[in-house]
């Protein structure tokens, strides 16, 4: 199937603090950019996948939002897998384009989760994400969950909170060199050790914001990507794994979905770790990139800590990492995170990075995340 | 007694019996009478081998801690009283997990790897929450 499936529009509206704006308001200007990037109409779009909203909860998203902007498609799907969501609907236009039964998809997500549910709220829906039963009675915010895996990481491997900080200031960086960032304000390694403790050993800094913001894509047959108005990026290789739901039952707390997950996607698109030029990894925490960096390949289990010590991931670096600033400066909203993951790989590999392009880019990896390390979907994007 | 403020579990179909245990201050995990697999949370089917023959046994309560955290930002009001407190990740002697709290211990005396037993605490009327103390040598 590689090859045959290529991302042919982007939208991204303006992110961080943005008041009055619905979720299905950023799904929708987000979509709307999407469509004129690609040189299409809403006319053109028979598919449409989404996601999900905190702040307006609705059972049969994909369908509510065609009617909110006037499409009436013969292909949807609402995908409510977390974090995931987005790789998982890129996976899913994957198969429905090169099936046949879907021409042109639009994928959208987005969110007001900071000035429509606010932050406590935020936080206190966030932390609801565990276990019902058998693990929120017992406390744990989000962050704490993932400080979970961070803390059986450190007495593992010997992971320091310093290695984690430097993924945090990589993405702030980035953040910083783009103008539609939520957080620019540059950060040293001093900054985030400073910053207030959530859950041991995670500190303020170490965890994504809590933004609003939209994302959409268009995917269309490589055939019809050759006639449309910017240059194709194609999918040459998708990988899903999901291990477990919940994080006390985690197959392991310091190896994830994304290995398996990773490795069928480098299958497919036959290529390996090394020949990527962009990475797009999760960082709902630096602690989920540091796993992922192992898992996918780039460095081998345990050293992911020295690998970000010693490696320069900044845009200009020998592994490019988080390019637009990620869920940590960037923007988090739910799951369009993701999707601006894959918005930014887009756009590095079409040349339009601006300040922070990385030279000669032709090949990114995407990597999505759900749950707590629970749902993984790994995408592999070629300029050519 | 006082009312507790923080939440409490619903009993669903699948994990009544388990909290029934519970308030008899008994720890009940799975064990599948097809193929002895343990397992925990209580379900309808063994994980194991599919069968629907999953009971529920008595766990020593007995284990030692696999990951833990201190948690300092409370995620809601009614958990603030209680910061700095510790939530872990307890891998019980029968190889099952489950996540609880540490309690009377000193926070910065917390070790991945530690021997801890399960006591029961009475949050209401009919539901007991498990959580766990350093064990005693005895």
């Amino acid at each position: 199937m590689s090859n045959r499936v290529a991302i042919v529009g982007i939208g991204e509206t303006e992110v961080g603090k943005v008041p009055g704006k619905t979720p299905l308001g950023f799904h929708a200007e987000a979509s709307k950019l999407a469509i004129e990037d690609a040189g299409l109409t809403k006319d053109d779009i028979d598919g449409v996948i989404t996601t999900y909203s905190a702040q307006e909860p609705y059972p049969m998203h994909s369908v509510i939002f065609s009617e909110y902007i006037g499409i009436q498609p013969t292909y949807t799907e609402t995908v409510p897998l977390g974090g995931a969501s987005p790789a998982i609907a890129v996976k899913h236009a994957l198969a429905a384009i090169a099936t046949g039964v879907c021409n042109n998809m639009l994928i959208a997500c987005g969110d007001s989760r900071l000035s429509g549910l606010g932050r406590e709220q935020a936080v206190a829906r966030h932390a609801s994400i565990g276990h019902p039963q058998f693990e929120y009675p017992y406390g744990s915010p989000l962050p704490g969950l993932y400080a979970l895996i961070a803390q059986r990481h450190m007495y593992e491997y010997g992971t320091t909170s310093e290695q984690l900080a430097a993924i945090a200031v990589t993405c702030r960086k980035h953040a910083s060199m783009n103008p539609n960032a939520h957080m620019r304000q540059p950060i040293t390694i001093k900054d985030v050790l400073d910053s207030r403790i959530i859950a041991s050993p995670l500190h303020l800094l170490d965890c994504c914001l809590i933004s609003d913001g939209g994302g959409a894509i268009v995917l269309t047959s490589a055939e019809r990507a050759r006639n449309l108005r910017k240059k194709p990026v194609y999918l040459l290789g998708a990988g899903e794994h999901h291990l477990q739901e919940y994080i006390t039952w985690s197959h392991s707390f310091t190896t994830s979905g994304a290995k398996v997950s990773g490795q069928r996607a480098f299958a497919m698109a036959g290529i390996e770790p090394k020949d990527i030029d962009v990475a797009e990894l999760y960082d709902c925490f630096t602690i989920t990139v540091l796993v992922e960096l192992e898992d996918l390949g780039f460095c081998k289990k345990g050293e992911g800590g020295s690998f970000v010590e010693k490696t320069d991931l900044t845009y200009k670096g020998e592994l490019p990492l988080n390019t637009h600033g990620g869920m940590l400066s960037h923007c988090h909203a739910g799951s369009v995170g993701g999707l601006f993951q894959i918005i930014e790989a887009v756009r590095q590999l079409r040349g339009e990075a601006e300040e922070r392009q990385v030279e000669n880019a032709k090949l990114a990896c995407v990597h999505n995340q759900g749950g707590i390390i629970s749902a993984h979907c790994t995408l592999i994007l070629g300029g050519e | 007694m006082a009312q507790y403020l923080k939440p409490i579990p619903v009993p669903n179909a699948d994990t009544l019996p388990f909290w029934e245990g519970c308030k008899q201050h008994k720890l009940l995990i799975q064990r599948c009478k097809a193929c002895g697999h343990h397992q925990f949370y209580p379900r309808h089917v063994c994980t194991n081998c599919m069968s629907l023959e999953p009971e529920f046994v008595p766990s020593t309560g007995r284990g030692e801690i696999y990951t833990f955290i201190v948690v300092h930002r409370a995620p809601t009001k009614v958990f603030e009283p209680e910061i700095p407190y510790v939530v872990a990740v307890i891998q019980l002697d029968e190889g099952v997990r489950m996540m609880s709290n540490i309690v009377d211990c000193p926070i910065d005396a917390v070790k991945i790897g530690m021997r801890v037993e399960v006591f029961f605490d009475d949050v209401s009327d009919s539901i007991a929450l498990p959580r766990f103390k350093l064990m005693t040598m005895d």
